[in-house]
């Protein structure tokens, strides 16, 4: 497989300001040093907590936020690089699927206008085409015709996921970032949008980069998962892999803290001390070393690179990689 | 009704066929909370289980007599605390039972702290109005109470503001003050719901470890199903402001007899299970409005095993046994048994 996606060397700071004169004081470290790669085909899962800093990965793979620093390429392109026109160009080709269902919908426009206003903004087919392109979009998220003349709020959260999806599918792209598609729904809902999603994946052959915190959705969807903390990757690893042998100490407390549906069955859990710190000043060396219980004073002094330990297998520890 | 090992048998609480309803408008009103019952025992964890709109949250105001006024209001059954019947119980003689008999903790740490105070005056506050103790005890009682939720240097954080506080550490301040009188209850809606899973696995580490120590019993309202096996003794499932069904934790995903409940446990992607990538099983369709209910049987246009008696008549919630109660006409000829996990 080659690569779609290429995330080289990603910074991402977020400057605060403050003083009479509003000069920048400080930053936030949303996203340091990130670098990888989506394959064509593949669903990527980019998993972490509140402030790892996914979401902004997200957001600046498709240039909807510009990087500080480091390239991102798309099919060879220079996202950073381009021009007005030559961008939208390309977003005909990369997508996003919100969390939020009740925020992510403009709550005047009729499902029919959320559908076509995408093929009209790029100056696909005509109007006639449209209405067409409109059912068939709806149908193929499972929703029926009848929907088309409602508008956003006539229609459950579930539902309104399935209208988001459907727009995002309407320019036909080869690339979905999906941040966060199923938190905001009810379990019973969840399932749902789970298998449409992965449905889609194999009809149309899609490539995802699927940003999630539910670590169990994860793993059903995605072929290979990245863990951030705090602005950095901690580990990248083939999904079977990484749930089944994860290496970096973060993994693995990340994983033993996801509660089992299956009483009795209460594993040795890692308990993580404190909180996360904050990414204005986050610590020195590993950024997880204040809650590692491996750290060491070697911590604190070098940033762990990524390093290769397995088959398509890589984390940053100086104690387990 | 089985017992929970290490638990008494004391009833603190009953719940005997709520009916609260909402006014939506002057003319219209719904019934958000429609005939549940349930007891909660001295030192056990009970959970009520299930999605927006179910009514759980609705049943636990009522029990707190935290109903909005304008709109809501308990149309029949009672609640009994301790032997006292609290169902109309004036505003300032709930106001006396919150805090020193039932708990509080919500989703949303700010809704129960006030921004303008200091954490150490708002529990102060709460020990002060409850126990009739002077005000250097009390503000001893709430350095003591910050130690105990694990908050690091107590002595200094008790003149913090909630807003100084990280997020994890607000909740643990809210659990402070919802524990600072020990009550008897501690009714716990979506604790853990806005945390990230390090921090939910702290919180139910914290809590498990107060319970333990306190010997409060708790009732645990949430709709994360992981929560619910890892915590519960006891589960309470509700659907479309009805209980659905009722059993011991391990009875309830081992052996779930209402379809729905079943449903449920088998639409969750499980860490570490073989089935990855397959689909999942699902519950078609969505859940009812209840301004617009199903005839008989309110889950049965979403249920795979519908039939005729199910559109028809409304089942009853019916004794399987071993106090599980299953509200399903069919549940008799149904074979729901939860396929085996593979052993990780």
């Amino acid at each position: 497989m080659t690569a779609l996606v290429e995330v080289d060397r990603l910074h991402k700071h977020f400057p605060i300001r403050g003083g009479v004169l509003q000069r920048v004081v400080n930053s936030v470290k949303a996203v340091t040093d990130v670098s990888f790669e989506i394959r064509s085909g593949e669903v990527v899962g980019l998993v972490g907590e509140s402030g790892s800093g996914k979401t902004t990965v997200g957001r600046t793979i498709l240039r909807l936020a510009d990087a500080t620093s480091g390239a991102v390429r798309f099919d060879g392109l220079d996202v950073m690089g381009l021009g007005p026109a030559t961008l939208r160009q390309l977003r005909k080709r990369m997508q996003i699927i919100f969390q939020d269902p009740y925020a992510s919908l403009n709550p005047r426009e009729k499902v029919r206008e959320v559908l076509t206003h995408p093929l009209k903004l790029h100056g696909i087919g005509t109007r006639a085409d449209h209405q067409d392109r409109a059912v068939s979009l709806l149908e193929k998220v499972g929703m029926s015709p009848d929907h088309l003349d409602r508008y956003p709020h006539e229609f459950s959260g579930g539902q309104r996921q399935r209208i988001g999806i459907a727009r995002a599918l309407a320019v036909e792209p080869e690339f979905i970032v999906a941040d966060e598609p199923v938190s905001a729904l009810d379990v019973s809902i969840q399932a749902q949008v789970i298998n449409l999603l992965g449905d889609l994946k194999t009809d149309l052959d899609l490539t995802m980069l699927f940003i999630a915190h539910d670590l169990g959705v994860v793993e059903h969807i995605c072929d290979r998962v990245i863990v951030m903390y705090l602005g950095r990757i901690m580990e990248i690893a083939p999904a079977d892999t990484l749930y089944s042998r994860p290496n970096h100490p973060y993994t693995q407390a990340l994983l033993s803290a996801v509660p089992i549906p299956e009483p009795g069955k209460r594993k040795s859990r890692i308990v993580l001390k404190g909180d996360i710190p904050s990414p204005i000043d986050p610590p020195s060396g590993c950024v997880f070393r204040t809650r590692c219980q491996m750290a060491t004073s070697e911590c604190a002094k070098v940033v762990p690179p990524l390093r290769t330990i397995g088959p398509d297998h890589m984390s940053a520890c100086i104690r387990t990689a | 009704m089985t017992a929970t090992p290490g638990a008494t048998t004391e009833k603190l609480l009953q719940v005997r066929d709520l009916q609260t309803s909402f006014d939506l408008t002057k003319t219209l009103s719904v019934q958000a909370v429609d005939g549940v019952s349930f007891d909660v025992h001295a030192g056990e964890t009970l959970a009520i289980v299930g999605e927006s709109g179910s009514g759980k949250s609705v049943t636990s105001l009522s029990i707190m007599g935290l109903l909005p006024k304008d709109n809501g209001r308990i149309t029949g059954g009672s609640i009994t605390l301790m032997g006292r019947d609290i169902t109309h119980l004036p505003d300032a003689e709930m106001r006396d039972i919150r805090g020193r008999d039932i708990g509080m903790i919500f989703q949303e740490p700010m809704t129960s702290l006030n921004p303008v105070h200091t954490v150490g005056q708002q529990i102060a506050e709460m020990v002060v109005r409850h126990r009739a103790v002077r005000k250097s005890k009390a503000r001893a009682r709430a350095i003591e109470m910050l130690d105990l939720v694990g908050i690091p240097e107590p002595h200094r954080r008790v003149d913090a503001y909630p807003h100084e506080m990280s997020g994890g550490m607000r909740q643990r301040a809210m659990i402070a003050m919802a524990l600072a009188c020990e009550p008897r209850i501690l009714i716990a809606d979506e604790p853990t719901t806005a945390l990230d899973v390090t921090i939910q696995a702290q919180m139910l580490e914290l809590m498990q470890g107060l319970q333990d120590k306190l010997g409060m019993a708790m009732i645990f309202i949430t709709h994360d199903l992981g929560v619910v096996a890892e915590i519960a003794d006891r589960v309470v499932v509700m659907y479309a402001a009805q209980v659905i069904e009722t059993a011991d934790v391990g009875e309830i995903f081992g052996n779930p007899r209402m379809p729905y409940t079943a449903g449920l446990m088998n639409s969750i992607p499980r860490l570490g299970a073989s089935r990855r990538q397959e689909r999942l099983e699902v519950i078609p369709g969505t859940v009812p409005a209840l301004t617009a209910l199903p005839t008989g049987c309110r889950f049965h246009p979403r249920c795979s095993f519908a039939a005729e008696v199910c559109v028809r008549a409304a089942p009853t919630l019916e004794d399987g046994g071993d106090g599980h109660m299953i509200r399903c006409a069919r549940w008799r000829e149904l074979d729901l048994a939860m396929p085996q996990q593979e052993a990780s």
